[in-house]
């Protein structure tokens, strides 16, 4: 229930929007709670779109997660 | 091109980042984490997240499961009004979640008119295409559901559907488990599909209030492993604040359409968890303007019977707020079992039972 998948916009009609969940599995999902364009990637909930995902901060998620490591591995190196 | 998750399951960082846990986690005392969300309890268990911590750091899984909190009390109104002729319309989740005398599925078995919808918006349109039908969509789910329903209620569907509103909101019963002093939380991993819609704000009180660390997390399981290492971090530091490790799909101020909507339709009032009692301002109900579509007003929806919550030896209640292991309940795997529930956090796919029925046991520590 609370789980929500991610999908690429494929096609937008009004409130709702044609998604591809991967591998081709398109589906229309209703977009009226998010600002989505075409080939944007939105967090998919119940058949709601209820957030855009932004691959600059999954770009961040991962260097953050790096630099806290090697942050530290300095540290104990000390 | 989106980045491939695999980068999020890395094993290499994965090892480090346990090795940093391992480093932080205190000699002696135990420290205990507790998350409340469904999805989080299924990366835990089904990637053996528990066997990689030390053992004096316990993940505890808190009432994350939205349809094992949706009290007897309001499927035994579900029932009434599909006994009542009515066309019931729900989410497959909740189907056999039993109420105090039967769970939806088995009115349908009485001949009662229940169909299993994906999303609000295809119960309407089967009041759409079916005029002559009453129907009435069964509303539960936490803050990532309840925005869908305030979309459609605004857009003025049939009068021929109506909706049983049975929506809760999650920071309320997070503020009852923090206030649990036999449970002494050490800190909170927030639930991060929730948190899309709520943003950090409403979590903010915990490391401010009650001095407890506060990591809104993703579902990869480096996302959990990281949301663990941030408040022992924290912990150590004696620095507890809230922080935010999901930020390709949270930001701060969350989904401030979704929330303007929400506070559109609904109106929060106290209501009532399975497992939990009474939370205050933690259920959401329609607003005056709206109550053409309350369910519960049009058809004068009134349970007679006191409803059993907890059946007579299911362990739910503990369960729900951490405090046992499914393997800690008698009945888990015996007399309860997927095929045959006894207690609801053993039928929904985000029940913590359901999800510790299908682990293997290596993956449970």
């Amino acid at each position: 229930m609370c789980l929500a998948i991610p999908a690429r916009v494929v096609s937008i009609t009004g409130d709702n929007a044609q998604v591809d969940f991967g591998e081709g599995v398109l589906r229309e999902v209703n977009i009226t709670l998010v600002e989505a364009k075409v080939s944007d990637y939105v967090l998919v909930h119940a058949g709601y779109a209820i957030q855009v995902l932004s691959e600059e901060d999954a770009q961040e998620t991962l260097r953050l997660w790096n630099e806290i490591l090697e942050a530290e591995v300095k540290i104990n190196n000390k | 091109m989106m980045i491939k998750s695999l980068r999020f399951r890395n094993a290499t960082l994965a090892k480090h980042v346990v090795r940093r846990i391992r480093k932080l986690a205190p000699k002696e005392d135990t420290l205990k984490v507790c998350h409340v969300c469904g999805t989080h309890e299924w990366t835990i268990t089904h990637f053996g997240l528990r066997t990689l911590l030390p053992t004096n750091v316990e993940v505890i899984a808190g009432p994350g499961c939205p349809v094992c909190i949706v009290p007897a009390s309001e499927i035994d109104e579900a029932v009434q009004l599909a006994l009542n002729d009515l066309v019931v319309t729900c989410f497959g989740d909740i189907l056999r979640v039993p109420g105090s005398k039967m769970s939806l599925l088995d009115a349908k078995a009485e001949g009662a008119d229940v169909h299993v919808v994906y999303s609000v918006g295809d119960a309407i349109k089967m009041a759409e295409r079916e005029p002559d039908k009453e129907f009435v969509f069964f509303a539960i789910g936490f803050e990532t559901t309840a925005p869908s329903t305030a979309v459609e209620v605004l857009k003025q569907p049939p009068k021929n559907i109506s909706f049983l509103i049975s929506h809760r909101l999650i920071p309320p019963a997070m503020k009852v488990l923090v206030e649990m002093k036999d449970l002494s939380l050490n800190g909170f991993i927030a639930p991060g599909h929730v948190s899309t819609v709520i943003g950090l704000e409403p979590y903010e009180i915990f490391p401010k209030i009650y001095g407890m660390p506060t990591v809104v997390a993703g579902f990869e399981p480096l996302d959990v492993l990281f949301g663990v290492y941030m408040i022992l971090k924290q912990l150590s530091q004696y620095k507890p604040c809230l922080e935010n490790e999901y930020v390709r799909a949270v930001r701060s101020e969350g989904n401030v359409k979704a929330q303007k909507l929400m506070k559109e339709v609904f109106e929060v009032v106290d209501g009532n968890w399975r497992g939990l009692g009474t939370i205050q301002s933690s259920t959401l109900r329609l607003r005056k303007e709206h109550e053409a579509y309350d369910a519960r007003l049009k058809y004068d929806v009134n349970i007679q019977q006191s409803s059993v919550d907890i059946p007579p030896g299911c362990k739910c209640h503990l369960v729900i707020i951490g405090k046992i292991k499914p393997t800690e309940c008698p009945l888990f795997m015996k007399t309860c079992t997927p095929q045959k529930p006894v207690g609801p956090c053993m039928v929904g796919s985000e029940g913590t039972c359901r999800i510790w029925s299908k682990a293997s046991r290596t993956n449970l520590n």
